[in-house]
C-alpha cells in the first residue's frame, strides 16, 4: 500500500519576518515542518502499524532546504522522501501539479495526507487541487479517521457545533486537522534512522507541468503594524471594572 | 460591463449569518450585479433581509429531488453549474468551515486563484489582501484567470445597507453520482457558537488552571453574547476542545471585542486574533505581552475581576 504525505518546509512561528524589495522575506531564519502536517505523518505512521505492507513517502515541493523538513518527516516515519525542487515559491495550482506529476512517477497511490493548511500562507487548497487533478476524494479539516476495507470513514468540522461523518474509497486524500491526533516526536535513534533512509530530488521545471488557467502571484508584502497603545485601568477591582465598561461602551462602543 | 458576482449566503437555523453583511459589502461596485446563492430553500424568507445590503438576484439552489443536503462535492459542483448558467465570474463567500470544505473544491474543478481569509478585496485590480506568516505580514495578491474566488475574514469589514429591489429566482442543477459520502451529520458539543464569526470572544489561558473554572468565562459571556474561546496551553492540558483555540494552529478570528484572560499573548495566540477591533487584557503580569500590546488593560487576578465583569455588565446591558 502506497501512503504518500504531502509537507511544506515553513519558516518558524517565532521568526523575526524581515521583507526584501516589497515582496518576499528573507529566508535567513529557522524553518520547520508546517505543524499540520506533523498531524498527518502521525496518521500515516499510525497505518503502518496495522498495515505492513505499507510504504510511506513523503514529499515537498521546495528549495534545497526543505531537505531538512523530509529528514523531520523521515524520523516522524516515513520510508523515503521526494523533493521536488523549485527556486521560487510556486502558488497551489501550480505545486498541486507539481506534487501530482511527482506521485505518479513514483508509484500508485492508495492514500495521500496532507496538513488542513499551512501555517505561512495559509491558502487552504492544496489538497483540494491534488484531488482535482488525480480525480480522487478530499475530505479536509480531518478530526478522526479510520481506514476499513479500503474504505476511509473520517469526520469533518462543518459548522460550530457540527460534524461531518464522511466515507470515502480509497484511493482518496486526508487533509488533517490539528485535533487528529497527537503526534509522536522522534527519539535520537529515529533521527540517527532518517539520516539514511533515501530522498529522490526532481527539478520542478523537469516534470513538463501542463499550465494552470489560473494564477495567484504575491504583488507586494508589506509588515502587520498592530502597536496599539495599551491603556491599564489603574485602581480596585470593581472601579477597573466600572471604568472597563464605560470605555467599551462609550469611547470605542463595541458593547 | 456588468460584472455578475456570486455570494454564498450561509445560513443557520436563526436565519442569514450576522457575519454575511459584510462580505456582501464588500462585493459591492456600482457595475456589479450580485447574486446570493442559497441552499436551505429559504431565499424568500431571506428577501428583505439581502436586498437591504444590495443583492439583486436571490437563487434558490436545488436539485429535482429537492434540497442538496451537505456535501461538500455536491455543493461545490452545483454551485460550479450555477456559476456558468448565471455567467457569474467571482465568488465571494465568509471565510468558514463550510467555505473553506467548498470554495477550494470550486476553484479546483474551475482551475481559478482562491485567496481565503482576505480583509481586504480590490475587483478593478483584481488583487485581495490577507495576513501570512502568523500575521506578521501583510500580503497583496494578484489574481489571474478566468474566474476569481474570495473568502472574507469575518467581522472585518463594515457591513453597510445599501438597499435594492431583488428578484427570487430559483435553479435546478443535475446531482451526479459522488464518491464522497456524508454518512451523517453529528452534534459537536462545546462550541455553539461560531468562534471565527462571533462578535465577542473571552478567552482563557493557563491562568484557568482546569476545566471547571472556565464556568466563569461562560458565565461573562452569556451576558456578553460572546463566544468563549482558549489559549493553546488550555487545550492541550485538555481542558476545552481544540475547536476553542485561538491562534496559529487553533481558529483565526477578528471580534468587535476580545477579552484575554490569564493569556500570556505569544506570537502563535497574536497571530489568531491580533486583528480584533479592541483587545482587553486582564492579567496578574503587568509586563506580559497580551498587556503591552492590548487597547485596556486590567492588572489582577481573573478569578477576581471575571466575577465582577460579569455582574457589573448584567446590568450595564440591562439598562441600555
Ligand atoms: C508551532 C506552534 C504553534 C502554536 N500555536 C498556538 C496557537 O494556535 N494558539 C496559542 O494560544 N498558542 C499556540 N502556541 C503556544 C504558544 O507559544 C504559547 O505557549 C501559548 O500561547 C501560551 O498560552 P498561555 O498564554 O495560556 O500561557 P502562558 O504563556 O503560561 O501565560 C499565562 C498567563 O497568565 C497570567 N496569569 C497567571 N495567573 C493569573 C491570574 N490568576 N489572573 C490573571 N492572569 C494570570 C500570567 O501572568 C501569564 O501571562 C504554539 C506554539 C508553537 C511552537
Amino acid at each position: 500500500m502506497n501512503v504518500y504525505v504531502c509537507i511544506k518546509h515553513v519558516p518558524d512561528t517565532a521568526a523575526k519576518i524581515t521583507i526584501i524589495d516589497n515582496n518576499r522575506i528573507d529566508e535567513k531564519v529557522t524553518f520547520i515542518i508546517n505543524p499540520y502536517d506533523e498531524n498527518a505523518i502521525e496518521a500515516a505512521s499510525g497505518l503502518k502499524r496495522h498495515i505492513t505492507d505499507a510504504e510511506i513517502i513523503a514529499v515537498t515541493v521546495g528549495k534545497a532546504s526543505a531537505e531538512a523538513t523530509l529528514r523531520s518527516a523521515l524520523a516522524m516515519g516515513a520510508d523515503r522522501g521526494i523533493l521536488i525542487r523549485c527556486e521560487r515559491n510556486p502558488d497551489s495550482l501550480v505545486t498541486a501539479r507539481a506534487i501530482k506529476a511527482a506521485i505518479e512517477r513514483d508509484g500508485k497511490p492508495d492514500i495521500i495526507f496532507a496538513g488542513n493548511e499551512s501555517i505561512d500562507s495559509e491558502g487552504f487548497q492544496t489538497p483540494f487541487r491534488l484531488g482535482v487533478a488525480f480525480n480522487f476524494p478530499v475530505a479536509s479539516n480531518v478530526v478522526s479517521f479510520k481506514l476499513e476495507d479500503r474504505r476511509v470513514t473520517v469526520e469533518s468540522k462543518m459548522n460550530a457545533g457540527e460534524m461531518a461523518v464522511i466515507r470515502m474509497p480509497l484511493p482518496c486524500i486526508v487533509g488533517a486537522g490539528k485535533a487528529l491526533n497527537q503526534p509522536r516526536y522522534p527519539t535520537l535513534p529515529d533521527i540517527m534512522k532518517a539520516r539514511k533512509k533515501p530522498i529522490q530530488t526532481i527539478d520542478l521545471d523537469r516534470l513538463n507541468l501542463p499550465t494552470a488557467a489560473g494564477s495567484i502571484q504575491i504583488d507586494k508584502l508589506r509588515p502587520a503594524v498592530d502597536q496599539r497603545h495599551a491603556k491599564i485601568i489603574e485602581g480596585p477591582p470593581e472601579a477597573a471594572v466600572t471604568e472597563l465598561i464605560r470605555l467599551l461602551k462609550e469611547e470605542t462602543r463595541v458593547i | 460591463m456588468m460584472t455578475h458576482i456570486g455570494i454564498l449566503i450561509e445560513t443557520t437555523a436563526d436565519g442569514i449569518k450576522p457575519a454575511l453583511n459584510g462580505v456582501i459589502t464588500a462585493a459591492r461596485g456600482p457595475e456589479h450585479k450580485l447574486y446570493g446563492l442559497v441552499f436551505d430553500g429559504k431565499s424568500a424568507a431571506y428577501k428583505d433581509e439581502l436586498q437591504a445590503f444590495g443583492i439583486h438576484k436571490i437563487v434558490d439552489i436545488q436539485s429535482d429531488e429537492g434540497l442538496l443536503n451537505w456535501n461538500p462535492d455536491c455543493w461545490a459542483r452545483a454551485m460550479v453549474d450555477a456559476l456558468d448558467y448565471f455567467e457569474i465570474d467571482t465568488l465571494f463567500g465568509l471565510t468558514s468551515f463550510q467555505t473553506k470544505d467548498v470554495f477550494p473544491r470550486i476553484a479546483a474543478l474551475l482551475d481559478a486563484p482562491l485567496l481565503l481569509d482576505c480583509i481586504g478585496v480590490d475587483l478593478r485590480t483584481l488583487t485581495a489582501e490577507k495576513s501570512q506568516f502568523s500575521g506578521k505580514t501583510i500580503a497583496t495578491f494578484k489574481l489571474g484567470g478566468t474566474h476569481y474566488l474570495f473568502g472574507i475574514r469575518p467581522n472585518v469589514i463594515d457591513p453597510q445597507p445599501s438597499p435594492v429591489t431583488a428578484e427570487v429566482l430559483s435553479f435546478k442543477t443535475k446531482i451526479s453520482e459522488e464518491s464522497l459520502t456524508v454518512e451523517a451529520v453529528k452534534e459537536d458539543a462545546g462550541d455553539a457558537i461560531d468562534l471565527a464569526e462571533a462578535p465577542i470572544i473571552i478567552a482563557g489561558g493557563r491562568a484557568m488552571q482546569n476545566a471547571g473554572n472556565f464556568r466563569i468565562l461562560y458565565e461573562c459571556a452569556q451576558v456578553l453574547g460572546a463566544a468563549v474561546g482558549a489559549s493553546r496551553v488550555a487545550v492541550d492540558a485538555g481542558w476545552v476542545p481544540h475547536s476553542m483555540q485561538v491562534g496559529q494552529t487553533g481558529t483565526t478570528v477578528s471580534p468587535n471585542l476580545y477579552i484575554a484572560c490569564g493569556i500570556s499573548g505569544s506570537v502563535q495566540h497574536f497571530a489568531g486574533m491580533k486583528t480584533a477591533q479592541v483587545i482587553v487584557a486582564i492579567n496578574t503580569d503587568p509586563q506580559a505581552a497580551m498587556m503591552q500590546n492590548c487597547d485596556y488593560g486590567i492588572v489582577g487576578d481573573l478569578f477576581d475581576v471575571i466575577p465582577i465583569l460579569t455582574r457589573r455588565l448584567k446590568s450595564a446591558l440591562n439598562d441600555k
